[in-house]
């Protein structure tokens, strides 16, 4: 599977699940793509928020992810 | 006075200790810091908590710099309109120099860069050893950011599910207890795994911490996912015409600590040999010995006696894993693993080892779990399996509980399939 392919498997999954669920931990994107390593993924991941389309939610103590602009979290920062 | 009237702050500065109440007012006074009212409003916001027994911070936010996946924390209070200045208060982590050695100079220009971008407020230092940054606005991030990695050469520290900053003793460079060099371990291991010290890598915290010796100055046995520690393994040196001038007086034992109290003459039976938790040392009035092979590197009598006794000239680490220290459910101490290994530069053997291990972590970890509650889950046996390594004594800190063995397939001639028609030939129905 090619990092582009992916990618295109994250995207699909996080916007299907946008309505009910805005903010994942990391190992529910390896279950996305459960034939890639969990390192890879990891990867990608961490890319996909470099270029804008995802975003860390932290914490302090643990890191969520989803996309870019869902969730409440917005409403603080405008 | 400031702009909230704070009875029970101000309660807290009347004790013995210096009061973090009266920093925060000399700040206020003082400082020149560029979010005018965050101070004032911090004092305001804290006695509103204390009134109301109940946190009036909000948890956690999206705010970072660009690249990084951590080392900011988002935090917003959740009464804005009574403390602006507090409304947006993120918390940025510095990651300290190797075992905080730092200039006044560079202390300053740290103090002058937060004055610039934030509320010049600081606590130095967080439990993992950061120098912390308490309070800044969004905007002021990717400023304060540039500056401090342009200007000061100065990178931000872990925080989220990142291998959060790793800390280490001051070893060799001032301690002669020190094993190994904590301070190239920690900064070689800090910049070989920036990627994960910066990004979000693991289901949870991750921390690595490097005592320079068993004394645990930083605690990594309590604290840390691996811990360093730092060990021999030929003999305890012994100086026999130190020992006796320790039991002539002529020696303060504990190098003078504790002598505030007349404890009466040093006895060296009583408070040395019969304290070695092995009964390993053996005192016959002129001559001490040691049996080394019982030794558990209770570090006792080496600090009694610090001029008559040192550790070995072989020496390395011990690697242990799985501590925590969680709220809810108490400490866990991390466990024996690696007995003894050289710690030398490029620390290739203990860099192998954090790599299967955090491998096994991210595909098997749940969230939410660190290492140590997984080798709970998944047994001390497996992980020892997914380290390569073989099950070892010194590994054992109590009897077993368990009365089962719990065999792999390939360790048992046959396997578990059997031919049913010859077993039915013996044993009938």
């Amino acid at each position: 599977m090619t990092e582009e392919e992916a990618k295109k498997i994250i995207l699909e999954a996080l916007q299907g699940k946008s309505a009910a669920k805005s903010k994942f931990y990391l190992k529910d994107f390896y279950a996305m793509i459960p034939d890639m390593k969990a390192r890879e993924v990891k990867n990608i991941v961490n890319r996909m928020v470099s270029e804008g389309t995802l975003e860390y939610w932290s914490s302090g103590s643990t890191t969520l992810i989803g996309l870019k602009g869902m969730g409440k979290q917005h409403s603080e920062e405008d | 006075m400031g702009k909230h009237n704070t009875p029970m702050l101000d309660e807290l500065e009347k004790g013995p200790w210096p009061s973090f109440v009266s920093d925060i007012k000399q700040q206020v006074a003082n400082g020149k810091h560029v979010l005018k009212e965050a101070p004032d409003d911090l004092l305001g916001v804290m006695e509103l908590s204390y009134v109301d027994k109940v946190t009036h911070w909000k948890h956690g936010g999206i705010v970072g710099v660009f690249g990084y996946g951590g080392g900011i924390i988002g935090r917003y209070c959740d009464q804005p309109q009574m403390f602006p200045g507090v409304a947006h208060f993120h918390t940025v982590r510095v990651n300290q120099p190797s075992s905080k050695f730092y200039t006044a100079k560079y202390l300053r220009e740290l103090c002058d860069l937060w004055e610039r971008h934030g509320s010049g407020l600081t606590n130095m230092h967080g439990s993992t050893g950061d120098i912390v940054f308490l309070g800044t606005t969004t905007d002021h991030l990717e400023p304060l950011f540039f500056e401090m990695t342009h200007e000061l050469n100065q990178d931000l520290g872990g925080s989220g599910s990142n291998l959060r900053t790793p800390e280490c003793c001051l070893g060799q460079s001032r301690c002669e207890f020190a094993c190994y060099d904590t301070q190239e371990a920690c900064d070689n291991l800090t910049h070989e795994y920036q990627d994960e010290l910066h990004r979000p890598a693991f289901p949870y915290k991750f921390k690595f911490k490097f005592d320079g010796c068993p004394n645990g100055c930083v605690a990594s046995i309590a604290r840390s996912d691996m811990s360093f520690i730092g060990t021999w393994r030929d003999n305890i040196r012994i100086d026999q015409a130190a020992v006796k001038a320790y039991v002539g007086g002529e020696f303060a034992p504990n190098a003078g600590a504790y002598s505030g109290r007349d404890w009466g003459k040093f006895d060296i039976q009583k408070e040395v040999v019969d304290l070695c938790p092995t009964g390993c040392m053996r005192w016959d009035g002129s001559k001490l010995e040691i049996n080394d092979k019982e030794c558990v590197r209770c570090m006792h009598c080496l600090n009694v006696m610090p001029r008559a006794l040192r550790k070995g000239l072989d020496t390395g680490v011990s690697i242990l894993f799985g501590a925590k220290a969680p709220i809810l459910e108490g400490a866990q101490m991390s466990t024996l693993t690696v007995p003894f290994l050289k710690m030398e530069s490029p620390f290739s053997e203990a860099k192998d080892l954090v790599e299967k291990v955090w491998d096994w972590w991210m595909e098997e970890g749940k969230n939410r779990e660190r290492l140590g509650e997984l080798i709970q889950r998944k047994t001390f046996q497996e992980f020892l399996r997914v380290c390569e390594l073989d099950p070892d004594p010194r590994m054992v800190d109590e009897p077993r509980s368990n009365p089962y063995i719990f065999w792999k397939e390939e360790e048992v001639e046959g396997g578990w399939t059997r031919d049913i028609d010859a077993f039915r030939a013996k044993h009938q129905r």
